[in-house]
């Protein structure tokens, strides 16, 4: 790209406006949470600055699975089969480690077809942003509840769930992700916050966005709602982000506040609410996870962050260019090779 | 069929036989995990370094250690390297099935056993060597630890001795499977050999018929077997993505893989990797990441077997709709879950065909021996990206584990075909590209791969349910396109994919249309029919499916036509149906075998006989 002179509209430190950042125009309910985090993924990715081409989007099946389709039209992406966008990510990934891995699914995608696949890529811990767009039910097959419903949660039909969630950041923290978070699709500031910071994070990105559901799950007896979640969300801390390439500090107001860099040397600014937390104290970390369960609260913030781990591409010793686009000569051994076989077998 | 088949009790009596040379099988009958792995390797290779024609089967449990293996050396001069039915030498180490062995033996077979088992007194009409394992490997083993897996070499020297094996080839053989980090393994080993040499020479006169001498028909030709080949295959073929679950037979493709990787696919210059190999955490997630990794561009591949397929059918239908390529090795065998499955089948072949749901169709290539599994690796992986499909190899237990002859593999001497790929370059000067656009002609799009530097280059992949650009649609008119267009992508393919190997006899109504390891068999059955019954065959051996037009034309020119496999069903039969005309059809007839065993040319013939009314 050649960086453009006098731009007309705001550009971003790579001269693309926002323009570039959409997508299609989403068919999914007005009002559906995912809509707003389609919303920050345009913003923080023009505002990070990165060319949408070097992304690489990923999704199962599900709305929140659709959603690729409506952010970073210019970016590949890849709507897979349901539950089993974990590996197709890692598997391209492997293919370019040069590429952005973007995946979007659903709570249904995630915790209940894909756990398997979820558990595995945690260990692995692929680097890729992998946001759960949660609303405790399956949107698309029209309100079922989901493996992340609360005990106790009902749908509209009166149902009542009387079995216990599999809260997806717990699992997180717990098989390996290196940058676990939990946000509500209507905090536009938190949220910002956190999918910029999974963008600089090396490793993998596990997010867990409440999402309601507006046709399905956003009523009375719903803990996925947006009522529910502006009277239960308890965020951990007051969240700002710095980028690498932006050298300044920012102003946070008044109060204690810790730092985390990144292994890019962006910083994390948390600004202490209430009570300590440090995002690094894995332990702290589940324990507060369950405090939460205990007393009906849904904290939200980074809950866990390991900048410095090695992901799974950097294990591999890989050559640096992709392997994808190796020349023939760096991929087919010479006869001598060949030979030499051939020679041990006869 | 089976090899422990119960035969009626009265036999006939001994007959005295002429020198049978370089033309008769050996079965040494084991405990699974003591160790005879080795000396039945180091048995065939020597024969094999004798000049002779020679091939290995392990027909084992599915077991660590504790159940009954036999191990199947063929001999023939030749040059017959399938299974042979009848047992001509015995060797008898395993007392859970010793009797059982013995009783199902042909008149005039010979037996070496452990002496303690008291064979001989089973039948008259055999010739017996009883050996006293225990009391020979003490003085030769002083460490009662290793005394189980070295009593197995002793078996080694004593047929060495009884066939007129050269016993420096036994030598040679010996160290060459031990290798230079071994050597006092290979000593131990070694003494033991000489044992059962020294033993057979003091004790035994030889009674039976069997002899091995030395031939020229081995000079230059390796040993090796399908699943090491097919590993060597996909690293000439430029792999660089290899996702696999363990499962039996396929298992050994990848660990074998692995080593071969390490020593030739490393780069020189930074010491890293040109591959990546992930033990994924089951079939499911392996060929997801082979879609994921050829939708961005590498070459990937996952080898598995039947149980796994079956997982894979959800993403082998959005690969083939999606267009995405992909290699996967399917090394048959029998049946789901705890079916057999350590024995060889053609048990996939209609299961793979359409794998998964609406009108998929998949390419399947039929190896029939290591140089083949080597060279249509090669293929596959050109076929799938030209094609931007998944491509299937249907390989066989019989084929990916068992030990085979083969000339040395040839270099390639084709660049790797990539396929339509467009990149900056393309696009700068296109503008932009409709991703399942047919501007060609032959039903194959272009395609672009991430994180290309360019804001062209985007397209969203999904399923079936869209246009040409790539944006989704739920038009009647644009799938009904794209769904011939798919059907046209086809047609194309079948006129590039590998031309089947076709004998035509001008003087025969008869044919035999085999694939893969089933070829050995029919091959010596055409053998058997000609020189015992005096008919005249013509042979023709698939290598792909789809079809090719000789497929057509051979069935037109004969007037009756054998299909020979390895499963219940006539699956290939079947799937010769789906595309031929009716008057073609009505000419099919079917053989099969489908009890575990590869199959042998008796079988063959016996049915072919049998229908022919010979
Ligand atoms: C193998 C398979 N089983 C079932 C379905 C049907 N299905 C489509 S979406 C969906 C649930 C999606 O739920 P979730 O991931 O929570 O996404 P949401 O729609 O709630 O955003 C199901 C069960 C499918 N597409 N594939
Ligand atoms: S059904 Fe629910 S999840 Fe799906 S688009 Fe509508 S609001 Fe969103
Ligand atoms: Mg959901």
């Amino acid at each position: 790209m050649s960086t453009a002179v006098m731009p007309p509209k705001k550009v971003n430190r790579i001269g693309l406006e926002i323009g570039s950042y959409k997508g299609g125009k989403t068919t999914l309910c007005a009002g559906c949470g995912h809509n707003a985090i389609s919303e920050r993924l345009i913003e923080c990715f023009f505002e990070m600055g990165i060319y949408p081409w070097r992304v690489a989007k990923f999704s199962g099946i599900g709305c929140s699975s659709k959603s690729p389709a409506y952010f970073l039209g210019l970016a590949h992406g890849f709507n897979a089969v349901h539950g089993r966008a974990p590996a197709v990510g890692t598997g391209a990934l492997l293919a370019n480690r040069h590429l952005i891995g973007l995946t979007v699914t659903g709570d249904g995608d995630t915790a209940s077809i894909g756990l398997g696949q979820f558990c595995h890529m945690l260990r692995r811990n692929v680097p890729m942003i992998y946001v759960i767009e949660d609303n405790g039910v399956y949107g698309l097959t029209k309100g079922q509840f989901s493996a992340t419903a609360d005990l106790g949660s009902k749908l509209k039909t009166g149902i009542v769930n009387d079995l216990p969630p599999i809260d997806t950041c717990l699992l997180a923290i717990e098989l390996g992700a290196t940058f676990v978070a939990r946000s509500f699709s209507g905090d536009k500031k938190q949220l910002q916050a956190i999918l910029k910071a999974a963008i600089a994070h090396r490793g993998l990105s596990v997010i867990d966005v409440i999402s309601p559901c507006v046709t399905f799950n956003d009523h009375e007896g719903s803990t996925k709602s947006y009522s529910y979640m502006k009277e239960h969300d308890v965020p951990l801390h007051e969240l700002g982000f710095v980028p690498a390439f932006e050298d300044i500090t920012v102003d946070m107001g008044e109060g204690e506040v810790q730092e985390v860099t990144l292994h890019d040397g962006s910083r994390l600014v948390l600004k202490k609410l209430g009570r300590d937390y440090d995002p690094t104290d894995k332990l702290n970390a589940i324990r507060t996870i369950h405090e939460a369960h205990r007393d009906g609260h849904v904290v939200t913030g980074i809950l866990y962050v390991e900048p410095g781990a090695k992901n799974f591409i950097e294990l591999l010793n890989l050559v640096d260019e992709p392997l994808a686009t190796l020349p023939e000569s760096k991929l087919r051994p010479p006869k001598e090779a060949l030979d030499e076989v051939m020679e041990e077998l006869r | 069929m089976s090899t422990i088949e119960v035969r009626p009790e009265t036999y006939p009596q001994k007959e005295v036989q002429p020198r049978v040379v370089n033309d008769f099988s050996i079965q040494v009958a084991t405990v699974n995990g003591s160790g005879s792995q080795t000396a039945n390797t180091v048995l065939m290779r020597a024969i094999f370094q004798m000049g002779v024609p020679v091939s290995g089967k392990n027909l084992f449990p599915s077991n660590i250690a504790g159940l009954p293996t036999w191990f199947t050396i063929r001999a023939s001069k030749y040059g017959w390297i399938g299974r042979k039915k009848e047992i001509d030498f015995l060797v008898a180490m395993n007392p859970e099935t010793a009797r059982e062995d013995v009783q199902n033996l042909e008149p005039g077979a010979a037996v070496v056993f452990d002496e303690p088992l008291k064979l001989d007194a089973l039948r008259s009409d055999l010739h017996f060597y009883p050996v006293p394992f225990d009391k020979l490997v003490a003085p030769v083993c002083p460490e009662p630890r290793l005394r189980k897996l070295v009593r197995n070499m002793i078996y080694d020297g004593v047929l060495a001795r009884l066939l007129g094996i050269e016993l420096e080839e036994v030598r040679k053989a010996l160290y060459k499977q031990f290798g230079p980090r071994k050597v006092k393994a290979a000593d131990l080993n070694w003494g033991a050999v000489q044992a059962g040499w020294d033993y057979a020479e003091k004790n035994f006169t030889k009674t039976d018929p069997y002899w091995v001498e030395r031939m020229d028909a081995t000079r230059g030709k390796i040993i090796i077997d399908g699943n090491a080949a097919a590993a060597l295959g996909a690293i000439f073929a430029g792999v660089t993505v290899v996702t696999w679950y363990p499962i039996t037979p396929s298992t050994s493709m990848i660990e074998t893989m692995m080593g071969y990787l390490k020593r030739f696919r490393i780069d020189k210059e930074t010491g890293k990797a040109t591959f990546a190999v992930v033990q994924a955490e089951d079939e499911l997630a392996a060929i997801g990441m082979v879609i994921g990794a050829g939708w961005a561009g590498a070459r990937a591949m996952t080898a598995t077997s039947g149980p796994g397929i079956s997982l894979m059918a959800e993403f082998a239908g959005l690969g083939y709709y999606a267009e995405v390529p992909a290699v996967i090795f399917d090394v048959q065998r029998v049946g789901p879950s705890t079916g057999l499955p350590t024995r060889t089948q053609q048990g996939d072949i209609l299961f793979v065909a359409t794998l998964s749901h609406g009108d998929t169709k998949h390419p399947m290539l039929f190896p029939s021996c290591p140089e083949e599994c080597f060279t249509m690796a090669q293929t596959a992986f050109d076929l799938a990206e030209e094609f931007q499909t998944p491509v299937f190899v249907m390989m066989d237990l019989d084929l990916g584990m068992n030990n085979w002859m083969s000339d040395p593999f040839p270099y390639p001497d084709q660049p790797l075909r990539r396929g339509k790929v467009l990149g900056k370059e393309d696009l700068e000067r296109l503008g932009g590209f409709a991703r399942y656009a047919d501007v060609d002609g032959d039903g194959v799009g272009w395609r672009t791969l991430p994180g290309t530097d360019h804001p062209a280059a985007a397209y969203f992949t999904r399923g079936s349910g869209h246009n040409e650009k790539a944006q989704y649609s739920e038009r009647p008119d644009d799938y009904m396109r794209n769904m011939d267009r798919l059907a046209r992508k086809f047609e194309t393919l079948r006129k590039h994919v590998p031309r089947p190997e076709v004998i035509l006899n001008e003087r025969a109504s008869v044919g035999l249309l085999c694939y893969g390891t089933t070829r050995y068999a029919a091959e010596e059955s055409r053998d058997q029919l000609l020189r015992e019954y005096g008919l005249e065959t013509s042979y023709l051996r698939l290598k792909a499916f789809p079809f090719t037009e000789e497929v057509g034309d051979f069935i037109d020119r004969h007037a009756r036509v054998y299909v020979v496999e390895q499963n219940r069903d006539a699956q290939m039969v079947s799937l010769l149906r789906m595309e031929l005309e009716p008057e073609q059809i009505a000419k099919l007839r079917s053989v099969r075998y489908y009890g575990g065993l590869p199959i042998d040319a008796r079988t063959v013939t016996d049915e072919i006989v049998a229908m022919e009314g010979l």
